[in-house]
């Protein structure tokens, strides 16, 4: 089964350069600002988005790492535990704005654990959502603020997201089914 | 600590839990006992919240069920499980059916029947938890059964010992009282070995094993020894254990004067150690017996750090095997 690459190493980062000031021009600036990664992928992506935002603002803003397995919905259907890794929320969240970033947003499911993970530590005054990839097919009623890309895909197909940090390389990749029409 | 998260993702999350039962670390393997240490980071952070409660095992029922007296391990085990969200049911040998003669199979069965997933035991009689698990659909955690096993202390004392040392690996640790009657000393002794440390057994001759060692293939050396002075010298860990009153009793040591004088862990035998050498018991303690007052509170003593770490340690074992149960 081989992969389709829809984005490199340029293209990635443009398109977080881009998330980064759409980000802040949202939020008209940095104040309040936080970004929370989910473990593992969404993390990496939100320190990036963080290095980016201080090439642009010159200003440091926090980020935190988020693990769902707590909070999974679908251990039963999984068969086995999903892992379980600490949490790293630097700072309090509350009265802030907290924006989740994952890699890939799909059935919805990991950002619907995800507001009830960064619940567990505080009440911000808002919550964002900011993924790399959107694959469609959401099951719950969840969309995010802000896409690096829209990806439409065939259920039985594999989006995978690689990132130098955690798997040596830069890239998007499409799996299986019929390919892709980006 | 930043930068755990991603490194950890790159290969720790390869092991999945297929165990139904823990009844000892013997048959553990070194990707196992990984995944319990990387779990238990996880649960530790969730302890260190100010609500420090997640809902993972909502309608899971944990059963504890003691037949010995315990305070930490029953204690340790409860709130770990209501940590998860559990609920949790106490039994104890007195003020239950066993009191009117009630065998542990059916008991067990019991629990079962009204709608228990896993039942944590502990047992005055070796194997005990082994019997139960045959018998049962329900998870079994060996909470301690007679001078065989304790897993889930030897997984929390392994957890204190990584997280200062960073890996066990090549380092020596030293295990110091009633060998012969401690189930601590064997399951730590299994779970030291497979992961690469050097254990020494250390006691007077008629407290240690005579006719058996443990042995790992591939993993640490495991030697015994009665002499405490030598074997103390440069260890990284020194883990005393409790010396039971009624061992003198029964003339296995001549007199506690004698025992301390051999085997008590004091400053002047620390100090022989590596240096910031980590100060282990397994609780309860004998102050002025196996340890003197001063090093039992003092900066090298992990004890205190021991009993908070063992609720961390057991939600992640409550959890990889609850999660993997209701599969």
């Amino acid at each position: 089964m081989s992969g389709v690459r829809y984005l490199g190493p340029e293209e990635i980062a443009r398109t977080i350069r881009r998330l980064g000031h759409e980000i802040i021009e949202s939020n008209r600036g940095t104040d309040g600002l936080v970004l929370v990664g989910l473990l593992s992928r969404g993390y990496p992506l939100a320190r990036r988005l963080a290095a980016a935002i201080r090439e642009f603002e010159g200003v440091e803003v926090p980020v935190g790492a988020l693990d769902i397995g707590l909070y999974r919905d679908d251990v039963a259907q999984r068969g086995t535990p999903p892992p379980v890794r600490p949490s790293d929320i630097p700072v309090s969240i509350d009265g802030k704005t907290v924006v989740l970033v994952d890699d890939v947003l799909f059935t919805g499911r990991s950002a619907r654990a995800a507001l009830d993970a960064l619940l567990d530590f505080g009440r911000p005054a808002r919550v964002r959502l900011c993924v790399l990839v959107d694959r469609g097919h959401r099951e719950l009623p969840i969309r995010p603020d802000f896409v690096g890309k829209n990806i439409p895909t065939a259920l039985v197909q594999r989006v995978r997201v690689r990132l130098s940090e955690t798997d040596g390389e830069d890239a998007v990749y499409v799996y299986g089914g019929e390919e892709g029409d980006a | 600590m930043l930068d755990t998260p991603a490194r950890e993702t790159g290969t720790g999350s390869g092991t999945t839990w297929t165990r139904k039962d823990l009844l000892d670390t013997d048959t553990l393997s070194r990707e196992e006992i990984d995944l319990v240490l990387q779990t238990a980071r996880g649960m530790k952070e969730v302890r260190s919240r100010p609500v420090a409660k997640v809902s993972t095992l909502r309608g899971v029922t944990v059963a504890t069920l003691f037949y010995e007296q315990s305070t930490r391990t029953r204690a340790s085990f409860e709130v770990a499980a209501k940590s998860l969200g559990a609920d949790v049911v106490n039994l104890t040998a007195s003020g239950s059916s066993v009191e009117k003669g009630e065998s542990l199979i059916d008991t067990v069965r019991t629990l079962e029947a009204i709608g228990t997933d896993v039942i944590v035991m502990r047992h005055f009689r070796s194997g005990a938890p082994y019997l139960a698990a045959r018998h049962t659909g329900a998870s079994i955690i060996n909470g301690g059964d007679g001078t065989h096993a304790h897993p889930t202390q030897a997984l929390l004392d392994l957890f204190t010992m990584v997280s200062h040392l960073g890996s066990v690996e090549g380092r020596r640790v030293v295990i110091v009282g009633d060998i012969l009657h401690s189930r601590v000393a064997r399951s730590n002794a299994w779970t030291l070995l497979r992961l690469g440390a050097d254990v020494t057994l250390c006691g007077p001759a008629t407290l240690l094993p005579r006719w058996f060692v443990p042995e790992v293939p591939g993993g640490g050396r495991c030697t015994v020894t009665t002499d405490f002075d030598r074997a103390i010298e440069g260890a990284d860990v020194v883990m005393a254990l409790r010396m039971q009153k009624e061992r003198q009793q029964r003339g296995l040591i001549p007199s506690l004067r004698e025992y301390i004088a051999g085997y008590q862990v004091n400053a002047r035998r620390l100090e022989r150690a590596a240096p910031g050498a980590l100060l282990m018991h397994p609780g309860p303690m004998n102050e002025g017996v196996e340890l003197s007052p001063d090093v039992a509170h003092g900066a090298q003593s992990r004890i205190e750090e021991q009993v908070a770490n063992g609720v961390a340690v057991r939600m992640a074992l409550l959890y990889l095997i609850a999660a993997r149960s209701r599969a």
